[in-house]
């Protein structure tokens, strides 16, 4: 019996149809006359939604990640891409994105839904040639705007109009891709839509810090990808808001993700997605992680209150600004995203260990979890030195080798060992009804 | 009080039985397919050493790949677990102890208790592990220990470029080929593997005393390369090979103590 009471998430399966009607409206969009586009998660896909009301992207993160969560297709994937000369070494998503495309398999059922343009920011060099290769193998436009303007805390003005000019000059090629008129009153919607889901997907991490935890990071991969696909959008802000007070309702009543929860952990980089199992042998040691810097922030939007905590950043809305120009909305949107914690690490790993140990420290951490991830060159890099500053702060950290996106690169048994040790090394048993019989 | 410790290693079966802290019996078996015949072997061996029945030991704990498949065995500890308290058992002036067995190195940054405060595997890379040796040694024609000692006579650095041991073969042919002295390369293959094993070492910080344990802590040349690539002294207990048992074996007596949890 569990010290905590537990109970289900009610949101989740409403979770589960957003998600599957986001990738059927994409691949449906042409029968209704709509625009089909695809990018990165990061690009800033509120500029797209001026088209219209029936624009409908497809991100090849977690695209990447749902076909590696289905092994067989995976497999697949990657070999065709292999067979095309590609190296292993590559970014996992981008492999499983491209062997989708030359296999011509949707992973959520019929053939690959041609995109009619691209549209994509350069966030790290797989991302640069990434949407470049779909957009020569599929002939079709590309678009991408560079975004290395340096880590937030340097950002000027010079450094901010460096990516409006350029988010300026994608609405115009835009507009001459698609033969639409641009409306700047839905990108002024899309934009407060993404303040409104990244701030509130911000509210529920925080909400984790509480004891016990109510959600585990497992369960909260299902509810943050929504940030990934359509943050732009009033339903994923809508539900973000309705989750909110969902983890609220359970912070105040004690419900635990884990009944049993007696470590608090965080993880790093993408869990390799096919062996989320992972966490669950975790939880054979009453221990959960409660987020990462990844579940936090790549979606999530903070900024540091007064008092030193990390909190929501506090919207435009919120501070009564009212946005009523395209110029207005693409200055807060840059400014916005750029503030994103996932992004900063890409340029120092010492910022990445500081947003670590704050981490740790506000949501009272026992240890952290590393993930080797040998499919993504961007969230891993600096790893090591990540791994050397939380050590050297006392705090427990184990890593173990992996791939975010090719099961081929994760070894499970070594891995289950290794957290064997590690559990070992905080005092932690397995709990009795595991244990050895 | 008797307790037994049991590493079921990759290659290797080693069982440790110890009496009041002192070592009685000892045994070491081949893994082979069936682990767990094999570790049934294995106990029989060291009880025969001991001149005990098995009903005279008071709890095994068995560690190693496949710990959870050891047969009457009461519980398990993991290969760090018991390489930390084999070695400060041994050597209580460790601080830091390093393991190379067959397939995997270890370094392990213990307290005084033997308590790990942190630890480094080596990934999915047998270079910087025995077999790695073992395979050199067999390009090389000559048997496992001639291969440490040959490697001592060499004075030169050769540097091998190939970070894998099927690359690594293929390089020991070429230098072969372009009459490279045996006694050079395997120095190289000796360097090569001790600078692996130095990095992977240096992730938990290199604190002395410097413990090295494993099978590998009888190449004589691969030691001295460690040696070198530390730059410090190393502390190698009696039988290196039997730490992970004899860690195991103080386990299970600590757990006597405890109830047996």
């Amino acid at each position: 019996m569990g010290v905590y009471k537990s109970e289900p998430l009610k949101s989740w399966a409403k979770a589960k149809e957003l998600r599957l009607k986001y990738y059927k409206d994409y691949r449906e969009a042409h029968k209704k006359g709509g625009i089909r586009w695809t990018g990165g998660a990061w690009a800033f896909d509120a500029i797209p939604a001026g088209l219209g009301r029936d624009v409908y992207n497809i991100t090849g993160e977690p695209y990447g990640a749902s076909l590696a969560f289905d092994k067989p297709l995976s497999q697949e994937c990657m070999e065709a891409a292999e067979a095309k000369g590609w190296a292993r070494d590559l970014c996992s998503y981008m492999r499983n994105y491209w062997g989708s495309m030359y296999l011509n398999k949707y992973a959520f059922g019929g053939e690959y839904p041609t995109p009619d343009f691209c549209y994509q920011d350069h966030i790290c060099c797989s991302h640069g040639k990434w949407y470049q290769h779909v957009a020569e193998y599929k002939k079709i436009p590309y678009f991408c705007i560079d975004v290395s303007v340096g880590p937030y805390k340097d950002l000027d003005e010079d450094r901010l109009m460096f990516v409006v000019n350029q988010m300026h000059e994608a609405i115009e090629w835009l507009e001459k891709v698609t033969g639409r008129k641009y409306q700047d009153d839905l990108l002024i919607e899309a934009v407060e839509n993404e303040f409104r889901s990244t701030s509130t997907w911000a509210e529920i991490c925080l909400l984790n810090m509480a004891r016990p935890a109510p959600l585990d990071e497992k369960t909260m991969y299902s509810l943050y990808v929504h940030g990934t696909l359509a943050k732009h959008s009033k339903e994923v802000a809508d539900f973000y808001e309705e989750l909110r007070d969902e983890v609220q309702y359970r912070v105040e009543n004690n419900i635990a993700a884990l009944p049993n929860e007696r470590c608090r952990l965080m993880s790093d980089t993408q869990p390799p997605w096919g062996f989320l199992k992972v966490f669950r042998y975790l939880e054979q040691y009453g221990a959960l992680s409660v987020g990462s810097l990844y579940t936090f922030g790549l979606i999530g939007i903070w900024e540091t209150k007064p008092d030193g905590t990390w909190g929501p950043r506090t919207t435009p809305m919120q501070k009564g600004e009212k946005i009523t120009t395209r110029d207005q909305a693409l200055r807060l949107l840059a400014d916005w995203n750029l503030s994103k914690p996932e992004w900063q690490h890409f340029y120092d790993p010492d910022l990445k260990t500081e947003m670590m140990l704050q981490i740790v420290k506000q949501w009272q951490l026992d240890g952290v979890l590393l993930h080797l991830n040998r499919g993504c060159e961007g969230l891993s890099c600096g790893i090591m030195e990540n791994r050397l500053g939380i050590a050297e702060a006392g705090v427990p950290v184990m890593t173990f080798e992996g791939n975010m996106g090719d099961e081929r690169e994760f070894d499970e048994k070594s891995v289950m060992s290794r957290i064997d040790s590690f559990m070992e090394r905080l005092d932690l048993k397995m709990l009795e009804s595991k244990a050895r019989a | 009080m008797i307790t037994a410790g049991i590493d079921m290693g990759a290659k290797n079966i080693k069982t440790v039985i110890l009496r009041d802290g002192k070592m009685i019996g000892k045994s070491m078996i081949p893994t082979g397919f069936d682990q767990a015949e094999s570790a049934r072997k294995g106990l029989e061996a060291a009880l025969k050493a001991a001149g005990i029945e098995l009903s005279a030991i008071g709890h095994i704990t068995a560690t190693g790949a496949g710990r959870k498949s050891a047969p009457h065995a009461h519980s398990d500890i993991t290969e760090v677990g018991a390489d930390a308290k084999g070695a400060i058992f041994r050597v209580d002036s460790a601080r830091t102890v390093i393991d190379v067995g067959a397939e995997e190195g270890r370094g392990i940054k213990i307290d005084s208790n033997g308590k790990v405060l942190d630890f480094a595997v080596n990934e999915k890379c047998a270079a910087g592990a025995g077999s790695f040796a073992e395979s050199m040694s067999r390009a090389l024609e000559v048997t496992l220990a001639e291969f440490g000692e040959m490697s001592l006579k060499s004075d030169k650095h050769i540097p091998m470029n190939a970070q894998c041991t099927v690359f690594a073969e293929s390089e020991v042919v070429s230098l072969l080929h372009a009459q490279t002295p045996k006694e050079d390369i395997a120095r190289a293959v000796c360097d090569a593997i001790a600078s692996r094993i130095a990095a992977m070492a240096r992730r938990v910080g290199i604190e002395k005393n410097v413990a090295l344990i494993g099978g590998v802590a009888h190449n004589a040349g691969f030691v001295t390369s460690l040696k070198r690539a530390l730059d410090c002294d190393l502390i190698i207990p009696e039988e290196p090979e039997y730490m992970g048992a004899l860690g195991a074996a103080v386990v299970a007596g600590e757990r006597i103590d405890n109830g047996g949890k």
